[in-house]
């Protein structure tokens, strides 16, 4: 993936929730998104992966400007969206589509197929109610389910075909950016790969840029040109896929792949155990963010916040010592 | 509102076939309707009361106001078949005329009522805020009062009148409305689909009113059917506190109370009014019921 164009561009963005209980408690924030940068570029699949509450969703629903950073800015093909207001935003948004993860709850239940994939299309052009439709039939094919779909509801599908109900709606205006967060989670592991094929193919055929959500390493492996892993809201590596599965800087990085399971008993198994919990994002620890749980851990660690190192293009790791795994001895 | 509006290269597949056609929501919804019996029994009955509403004072026996004094407080008799009241006036024909002022005042107060407390309830509901706080303290000094004691209120300022009874009666249905309708929309509201909508670029009008309103339908439906039997009491009330009709008009829920002081020796004059209103707040019940049932797309 040799394009360098840049589709979005996410630079020092932080995203703050309050979290405020009773009227005199001491106010409290969560620093779900603390200071990230990254770029998706045109064309490729780039992926955030993370434990839960790393703030990965957060991303994707501040790109999507379902949210709006408190610090940053977000640029998409060079245009701040970040600060546009909502009315601004609402014809950029056939351009930015997302896939959820709940094939559930993100589909209308009083509402036909019809009506749901065709949702975008009455929004954002001027197509007739017969043309809609038209697409509407088309689009089901493409995600492999049948034209006569069209006039059923969303209890009578299973979950996989409601995620490629959900695909089909992102499809319909010709998006630039489809964000997929954890778009295969809820699925069960048979119809995951059905679904990741259609994705992909789907991607070949409309030049589509994913920013794919994901906690499942295997997934993101399959799928990813480009990789960031995630911890307490900040980004602590980026690497294209291969450069970080075979090498990675991180601690936390080399840590959460070694947590990925292999189908292959005769393998030794060298899990790495973080000691602790992972601290609350509300009361974030000082310095690095992964100090508390770090097996390198430092004085210097404990005190400043680690600046970002360049190993080599497209690897960037957040750490003091990003060559500490090397000689550890990996 | 500006419209903003890509027109965005949305290619379709070239081909000779005819642009397909949905299926009509309507008829497949008058379809499932049909299959729910009951629903239908009752739906057939309000028609039917409608019409009589609409032709009792042509095919009565008797003038609902004329008097005979000989036959005062009769039961049923073949004269009168459901029997006269206390200054000789035919049970039946004042029943069948009443239908149009009970009915009349008791459907378009609730639904005026219900029409204003869905609406401040779905934006109390979705924008929160100071609107919500501004509809729903304004509720809760209407929830301070009783409901008739409001009414009267109500009509004491306004004055008395039919049109004035059924703003009466509107009023206090607004405030149950509202508060719960917005209950309904904030649940509505917190779902993800809600969320989707925004996502693909739905302005708020149309999140609110295609993706949270039906939502709240089903609830609405069923406080609806339950107000229009108290608005045909609370209306019958106020006439008979002297607010509304005039008393010598006839109307279900006057007569209703009128009867009240003869039960011992004529309890026809009950009996009657009470059976139509019965009837008629079961029908809306039924009706209700019928609806919500065909507006899920759960059920078959």
């Amino acid at each position: 993936m040799n394009q360098t164009q840049s589709l979005v561009s996410v630079q020092n963005v932080s995203k703050v929730f309050s979290a405020n209980k009773g009227l005199f408690a001491k106010k409290k924030y969560v620093h779900a998104v603390n200071d990230i940068s990254f770029e998706i570029r045109k064309g490729e699949t780039f992926s955030l992966v993370g434990e839960s509450g790393c703030g990965k969703s957060t991303t994707g629903r501040l790109i999507d400007h379902l949210l709006t950073p408190e610090k940053g800015q977000i640029f998409f093909e060079g245009k701040e969206i970040s600060a546009l207001d909502e009315k601004k935003m609402r014809p950029l948004r056939s351009e930015i589509q997302m896939i959820f993860q709940d094939p559930y709850g993100s589909l209308n239940p009083r509402k036909k197929i019809h009506e749901l994939i065709g949702e975008p299309l009455l929004i954002h052009t001027k197509l007739s109610a017969g043309e809609r439709l038209k697409k509407v039939h088309e689009l089901l094919c493409e995600v492999g389910l049948r034209p006569e779909h069209a006039e059923r509801f969303p209890h009578e599908f299973s979950g996989g075909q409601r995620q490629r109900i959900g695909i089909a709606r992102a499809l319909t205006v010709q998006p630039k950016l489809i964000i997929a967060d954890e778009p295969v989670s809820a699925l069960d592991v048979s119809i995951q790969a059905q679904v990741l094929n259609l994705l992909h193919d789907l991607q070949e055929k409309y030049d589509l840029t994913y920013l794919f959500i994901s906690h499942d390493l295997s997934v993101v492996e399959m799928i990813s040109d480009r990789i960031a892993v995630m911890y307490l809201g900040t980004i602590m590596e980026t690497a294209t896929r291969d450069e970080l599965y075979d090498n990675p800087r991180h601690p936390y990085t080399k840590a959460l792949l070694s947590a990925v399971p292999i189908a292959d008993p005769t393998r030794k198994k060298s899990r790495i155990i973080l000691k602790g919990d992972l601290p609350s994002p509300s009361n974030p620890p000082s310095g690095c963010l992964f100090h508390t749980r770090c097996p390198y851990c430092t004085e210097k660690c404990v005190k400043e916040r680690p600046a970002v190192y360049t190993i080599k293009e497209d690897h960037q790791v957040q750490c003091h010592y990003p060559d500490i795994l090397l000689e550890k001895g990996n | 509102m500006q419209k903003t509006m890509i027109n965005k290269n949305i290619t379709l597949k070239p081909g000779a076939e005819e642009l397909p056609k949905a299926k009509n929501r309507f008829v497949e919804l008058a379809k499932k309707f049909s299959k729910r019996k009951t629903a239908v029994a009752a739906l057939i009955f309000i028609i039917f009361i409608i019409l009589v509403a609409i032709a009792a004072p042509s095919f009565v026996p008797y003038d609902p106001g004329a008097s005979d004094y000989f036959a005062v407080l009769q039961g049923p008799s073949k004269a009168h078949i459901w029997g006269t009241d206390e200054l000789g006036q035919d049970v039946f024909s004042r029943l069948m005329v009443g239908t149009r002022l009970s009915l009349s005042s008791a459907l378009i107060a609730t639904i005026v009522g219900t029409a204003f407390g869905v609406l401040l309830g779905l934006l109390a509901g979705f924008y929160g805020g100071i609107i919500d706080s501004a509809i729903m303290r304004f509720c809760d000094v209407m929830f301070a009062f009783p409901d008739i004691l409001l009414a009267i209120a109500v009509v004491a300022v306004i004055g008395p009148g039919m049109i004035n009874v059924m703003i009466a009666v509107a009023v206090f249905t607004v405030p149950s409305f509202a508060r719960i309708i917005r209950s309904a929309t904030l649940s509505v509201k917190s779902q993800l689909y809600i969320e989707v909508a925004r996502s693909l670029g739905c302005s708020n009008t149309r999140i609110l009113f295609v993706h949270v309103f039906p939502g709240t339908i089903q609830t609405m439906i069923v406080n609806f059917t339950m107000r229009v039997g108290t608005a045909i009491l609370a209306a019958s009330s106020l006439s008979f506190l002297g607010f509304g009709a005039n008393v010598t008009e006839p109307d279900w829920g006057a007569m209703l109370s009128t009867g009240r002081n003869y039960l011992n020796t004529a309890p026809h004059m009950v009996l009657f009014p009470g059976i139509l209103i019965f009837l008629t707040v079961l029908a809306f019940n039924l009706l209700g019921d019928g609806l919500r049932d065909t507006l899920d797309p759960k059920l078959n």
